[in-house]
C-alpha cells in the first residue's frame, strides 16, 4: 500500500448540533491539513464523539459543512462517504473470519476475487496480523481485533481516516504500544486522520495537533508543545498534564505574586481579566541554601511525599496557604534525600517557565 | 502427617478445607430448599401424570402388557392423516408468523425504546388475552354471517359468503394470531442485542441499507429466529383449542384426537400412546435444533 | 447516543415497511377489542356495527347461575394460584440468580418444562392422577396445577428484575449484620418489587385464561369460566359469550396496564 499522496484536508465549518433543549456542539469550524494527524480531546459530553458520528455520517448536524477536499459530504448517506473509521469496540463482524470482514468493503466495490484476496493481505501484513486471515474474530485477543479493525478501516484506501477511541479497551502497556504503532501506519500511509479520545496523555503523544473541547466548543487548537507550554486558559491548563494554579495580581504590566513581582521571560503580556499562575509540578525546583537570584521562589512546608516509583510528589502548604505540588524524578541520591512531612521547604521556578492563564478563554 | 495413604480422597491439604466445604455445602442445600417446593410441584403436576401415560401406553383394555396401542397408530391410517395435517397446520401457520412477525419485530427493534414500548402493546395484549377469546373473536369475525362477508357482501365485493371459519383457512388464521407473540417477543429481544455499530460499520465500509441488513443484520438475528420458529412449531403441534373450535370437522389435528380419545371413547391406553408420539415429536425437535445450535456456537458466542 | 433510528434511512423508502407492520399490529389487536362493542349489539349474530344496542347478553350472564358460578371459580383460582406461583417463583428466580451452585442449571431446565410439554397432556395426565387421588373437580387440584404452569412464568419475570439489580446491596447488609433472608427481604425485594407485582399479575391472569387443563380437571360445580366458554362454543356461538369475552378482555388490558405501571424494565 503506497502513501496516499492525494489525502485531501478536511474543511468543518459550522457544526451544529441540538439534542431538544440541549446544544452538544456550538458552530464547530476545523481546519485540518492534508495527512495531519488531529486529535480530539476531551471528556465526556465534551461533543468531541459527536463530530466524529457526524464526519461518518451517522449523526445529522443541525447546521454546517463539510468539505473532503472540494466535496461538500455534509448531506451525503454514510455508505458513500468513502471515510475509513475505526469503532470504539470495533465492530468485528462476528459471523465472518478476518479475511471475510477486512474483505467486505472491498466486496461492497466490486472487486474481483483475486485483487480482493492481494489486497486484504496487503492490509493484514501491514498491521503484521498476515497469518490471521482464516481467524474467526472470537479466537482474536483484544490488540488483534484492534489491528483487523485498522486493517479493515484503510484496505479500500479511504481519503481520511477517523478513529473513535479506539485503544481505550486495551490494557495499559499494550495501549502505549498501539499508540506507536499507530503514529508508524500514519507516517506510512499519510492519511488525513482524526481521533478522538479523553486520554490527553495519548493525544500529545500521537498527533500532530490537538483540539481541546469543552461542552461543545473548541477551547484550543494547538500542537502539542503549545497546548502543553502555552495553553491558552485555565481548562487548558488544566486538562494538560498536572498543574496547580495561584492567583496573580497585576501591577502595570509586572505580576506580582505574594507582593513580589514575578520574573518572566521576556514577551509574556499578562491578559485582560484574572490571571493565574500555572505551576507545573515537574518544572518546580527544591532548592537547598544557594540560591539564584534569577529564579522565582517560593516558601512553604512539606505536608505529605509520596513515592511514586520513578518520580516523587510532593505536597507543600505555601506560607499563605495555597497548597501546590512538586514532582523530583528518582535520580542519583534525590531519594536519598527526600523531603520530610513538617519541613520548611523552598521552591524554585525559572522565568522561562511561568505560564500565566485567564479564568475564562478569551471568546 | 507422615504417609498419605495412595487412596486417600483428592482433598487438597490446606486450612478450614473442611469447614469451607461445609458451608459451601450448606449454602447449596439451602438454595435448593427454596427451590424445592416448585421442584416438586412440578414434578407431582408434570413428571408423574407423564409417567404414568407413558406407562399406561403400555397396557390395553384388559390390563395385559402390550405395544398394540402404538401398533395401531402405525397400522390405521387415518392416523397417519391426522399426523401429517398436523404437520401441515404448524408448518403453513409457522411461515405465516414468519412472514408478518420479522418485519414486525425489525421495526420494533430500530425505534427508540419510548416508541417501541408502546407499540409492543399491540403483541403483549394478545399474550396476555385468552386463546378462547381470540378464537372466538375469529370466529364472530370470520363466520358466514360474520363481519368479513357482511362487509363484503354490502360492498358488493361478493354475493356469497366465503367460507372462512370452520374450515382449514380459519385455522390457519386463528393459530397465526395466537402464535405470532411467540415469535416477535423472543426475535425482538434477540434483535435489540444486536450491536448498532455493526451496521454503522457496515454502511461506512460501503454497503447501502438494503445490503446492510442481508449481509450483516439479517445473519446475525438468525439464532433468535430459528430459536423463534422451533418454539412456534412446536407450539403448533400440540395445540388445542383453535383447531378445535375452528377446524368445523374439516381439521383434525393430532391434539384434538388425544382429546377426543379419551372423553369420548375412554381408550386411555390409545389416548397416552398418543400423546407419549407428541412428546416424542416436540422433545426430538427441540433436542435436534439444540444439538444443531451447539454445532453453530461461534456465532452465538460471538454476538458480544 | 440514542439508540433510535440514528441510521439515517430516508421513511420514504421503509413505507411498505411502516405499511406492513401497522396491518399486523392492528390485525393482532383488533379482534379482542372488537368483541367489546360487538356484545353490545342487539342481533343474535353480534353484526357489527350493531343496528341496535342491548345489554341482553350481559343481562343473560348475570342472570345464568351456571355463568355466575363459572367466573367465581376462576376468579378465586386465579387469586389462589397467584398467591401460591408468586412466591414460589420469587423464590426459585432468586436461587438461580444469586446462589452458586452445580445443579442450577438442571434445576431451570426443570423449571422451564412446563413450558415446553404440550399443554394437553398435562391436561389428560393430571386427570388421571386427580381421579386417582380424588382430586378431579376440584379448586385445589386446579390451583395446583396452574401453579406449575405460572411459576416458570414468575420465575422469568423477577429474573429479569433481579438482572438489573446490583446483588452487593445485599451483600453490604449482610456484612452489616443482617441474615441472609433478612436481607432478601428488607434490602432486595423492595427494589425488585415492580417484577415481582407484574409476576403475580402474569401468575393470575394465566390461570384465569387458561382453557385446556381446565377442560380435563375442573368441571361439575367446579367448572372454570373457560371450561363453560369452550364447551359452549363447540356447541354453537352463543351470543352470551360475547359478554364473557368482553370481560375477560377488560380483565387482560387491566392487568396489562397495571403491570406497564409497575414497569418491569422502566427501571424506576
Amino acid at each position: 500500500m503506497t502513501a496516499v499522496d492525494r489525502s485531501p484536508p478536511v474543511t468543518i465549518r459550522g457544526i451544529a448540533k441540538r439534542y431538544g433543549n440541549t446544544t452538544v456542539l456550538h458552530g464547530i469550524d476545523l481546519d485540518v491539513k492534508p495527512g495531519e494527524f488531529v486529535t480530539l480531546l476531551g471528556p465526556s459530553g465534551s461533543g468531541k464523539t459527536t463530530i466524529l458520528m457526524i464526519l461518518a455520517g451517522f449523526v445529522r448536524p443541525n447546521a454546517g459543512s463539510i468539505k473532503v477536499g472540494e466535496e461538500e459530504i455534509v448531506a451525503m448517506p454514510p455508505h458513500k462517504r468513502n471515510v475509513g473509521m475505526v469503532f470504539q469496540n470495533y465492530a468485528l463482524f462476528p459471523h465472518m473470519d478476518v479475511f471475510q470482514n477486512v474483505a467486505f468493503p472491498l466486496r461492497q466495490r466490486g472487486l474481483g476475487t483475486a485483487e480482493i484476496a492481494s489486497r486484504v493481505r496487503e492490509a493484514l501484513d501491514l498491521v503484521q496480523l498476515g497469518e490471521y486471515a482464516e481467524r474467526r474474530v472470537d479466537q482474536l485477543s483484544g490488540g488483534q481485533r484492534q489491528r483487523v479493525a485498522l486493517a479493515r478501516a484503510i484496505v479500500f484506501e479511504p481519503r481520511i481516516l477517523l478513529m473513535d477511541e479506539p485503544l481505550s479497551a486495551l490494557d495499559k502497556k499494550l495501549r502505549e504500544r498501539m499508540q506507536i504503532e499507530i503514529r508508524h501506519l500514519h507516517e506510512r500511509l499519510g492519511m488525513t486522520t482524526i481521533y478522538v479520545t479523553h486520554d490527553q496523555r495519548e493525544a500529545i503523544t500521537m498527533s500532530d495537533r490537538v483540539a481541546v473541547m469543552n461542552e461543545g466548543r473548541i477551547a484550543q487548537l494547538d500542537t502539542p508543545k503549545g497546548l502543553y507550554g502555552r495553553p491558552k486558559s485555565r481548562f487548558v491548563a488544566e486538562f494538560i498534564g498536572e498543574s496547580s494554579f495561584l492567583p496573580v495580581e497585576r501591577d502595570g504590566t509586572a505580576v506580582k505574586f505574594g507582593g513580589r513581582p514575578l520574573h518572566m521571560a521576556g514577551g509574556v503580556v499578562p491578559g485582560a481579566g484574572k490571571q493565574w499562575l500555572v505551576l507545573r509540578p515537574e518544572k518546580l525546583s527544591i532548592l537547598n541554601s544557594q540560591t539564584d537570584a534569577a529564579l522565582n521562589q517560593f516558601q512553604g512546608q512539606v505536608k505529605e511525599v509520596v513515592y511514586q516509583g520513578e518520580s516523587f510528589v510532593c505536597y507543600v502548604t505555601l506560607l499563605d496557604g495555597n497548597e501546590i505540588s512538586v514532582r523530583n524524578y528518582s535520580r542519583g541520591d534525590a531519594l536519598a534525600r527526600l523531603p520530610e512531612p513538617g519541613q520548611p521547604i523552598r521552591l524554585g521556578l525559572s522565568p522561562e517557565d511561568v505560564v500565566l492563564v485567564p479564568e475564562e478563554e478569551a471568546a | 502427617m507422615t504417609a498419605v495413604p495412595l487412596q486417600s480422597s483428592a482433598a487438597p491439604a490446606g486450612l478450614n478445607v473442611e469447614a469451607l466445604e461445609t458451608a459451601r455445602r450448606v449454602e447449596r442445600n439451602w438454595m435448593i430448599a427454596i427451590c424445592s417446593p416448585s421442584l416438586i410441584l412440578v414434578g407431582i403436576i408434570i413428571f408423574v401424570p407423564v409417567g404414568w401415560l407413558f406407562w399406561l401406553s403400555l397396557f390395553d383394555a384388559e390390563g395385559a402388557l402390550t405395544t398394540a396401542n402404538y401398533m395401531r397408530l402405525l397400522q390405521q391410517p387415518s392416523y397417519l392423516k391426522t399426523l401429517i395435517m398436523t404437520f401441515k397446520v404448524s408448518f403453513i401457520v409457522t411461515i405465516v408468523c414468519l412472514l408478518l412477525g420479522y418485519p414486525l419485530a425489525y421495526l420494533l427493534s430500530q425505534l427508540p425504546r419510548r416508541a417501541a414500548g408502546i407499540l409492543m402493546i399491540s403483541v403483549i395484549l394478545p399474550f396476555w388475552t385468552s386463546v378462547l377469546v381470540r378464537t372466538y373473536a375469529w370466529l364472530v369475525i370470520l363466520q358466514r354471517r360474520g363481519l368479513v362477508n357482511d362487509w363484503f357482501m354490502s360492498l358488493g365485493i361478493i354475493d356469497e359468503p366465503l367460507q372462512l371459519a370452520h374450515n382449514f383457512t380459519g385455522v390457519i388464521v386463528g393459530m397465526s394470531h395466537v402464535m405470532l407473540p411467540f415469535l416477535v417477543l423472543p426475535l425482538y429481544a434477540s434483535m435489540k442485542a444486536i450491536d448498532r455499530d455493526y451496521l454503522r460499520a457496515s454502511l461506512n465500509l460501503g454497503a447501502n441499507p438494503v445490503r446492510t441488513f442481508w449481509q450483516v443484520f439479517f445473519p446475525l438475528s438468525l439464532p433468535g429466529l430459528s430459536a423463534g420458529l422451533v418454539l412456534t412449531f412446536v407450539l403448533c403441534l400440540g395445540f388445542f383449542v383453535t383447531p378445535a373450535l375452528m377446524g368445523g370437522g374439516n381439521v383434525f389435528m393430532w391434539s384434538m384426537r388425544i382429546e377426543q380419545t379419551s372423553r369420548l371413547y375412554s381408550n386411555w391406553g390409545a389416548a397416552s400412546a398418543m400423546g407419549v408420539v407428541l412428546l416424542a415429536l416436540t422433545l426430538g425437535i427441540l433436542w435436534a435444533f439444540y444439538k444443531l445450535l451447539g454445532a453453530r456456537n461461534p456465532l452465538a458466542k460471538g454476538l458480544r | 447516543m440514542s439508540d433510535g433510528l440514528e441510521i439515517p434511512i430516508p421513511h420514504r423508502s421503509r413505507l411498505w415497511l411502516y405499511l406492513l407492520c401497522g396491518t399486523v399490529m392492528v390485525l393482532l389487536v383488533a379482534p379482542s377489542l372488537i368483541i367489546i362493542p360487538m356484545s353490545f349489539s342487539d342481533s343474535e349474530f353480534l353484526e357489527f356495527p350493531p343496528p341496535a344496542w342491548s345489554l341482553r347478553w350481559y343481562q343473560r350472564f348475570l342472570e345464568s347461575v351456571e355463568w355466575r358460578d363459572a367466573a367465581v371459580v376462576s376468579l378465586k383460582a386465579a387469586i389462589a394460584t397467584m398467591c401460591l406461583a408468586t412466591p414460589l417463583g420469587t423464590a426459585a428466580a432468586y436461587a438461580l440468580h444469586a446462589g452458586q451452585f452445580r445443579a442450577a442449571n438442571l434445576v431451570q431446565t426443570i423449571l422451564a418444562v412446563p413450558l415446553i410439554i404440550p399443554v394437553i397432556l398435562i391436561g389428560i395426565g393430571d386427570f388421571f392422577l386427580y381421579a386417582w387421588l380424588g382430586m378431579n373437580n376440584t379448586i385445589f387440584g386446579l390451583v395446583l396445577a396452574h401453579t406449575v404452569l405460572a411459576i416458570p412464568l414468575v420465575s422469568l419475570t423477577v429474573a429479569s428484575g433481579l438482572k438489573s439489580y446490583d446483588m452487593n446491596q445485599e451483600m453490604v447488609a449482610r456484612s452489616l449484620g443482617a441474615s441472609r433472608l433478612k436481607a432478601f427481604l428488607v434490602i432486595t425485594v423492595p427494589q425488585i418489587r415492580f417484577s415481582i407485582v407484574s409476576g403475580a399479575l402474569f401468575a393470575f391472569i394465566t390461570s384465569f385464561d387458561e382453557a385446556v387443563i381446565a377442560l380435563f380437571i375442573s368441571g361439575g360445580e367446579n367448572s372454570t369460566l373457560t371450561r363453560r366458554m369452550f364447551n359452549a362454543l363447540r356447541d354453537q356461538v352463543d351470543p352470551t359469550i360475547a359478554a364473557i369475552s368482553t370481560f375477560l378482555v377488560c380483565l387482560s388490558i387491566l392487568m396489562l396496564l397495571m403491570a406497564q405501571l409497575f414497569g418491569s424494565r422502566r427501571g424506576r
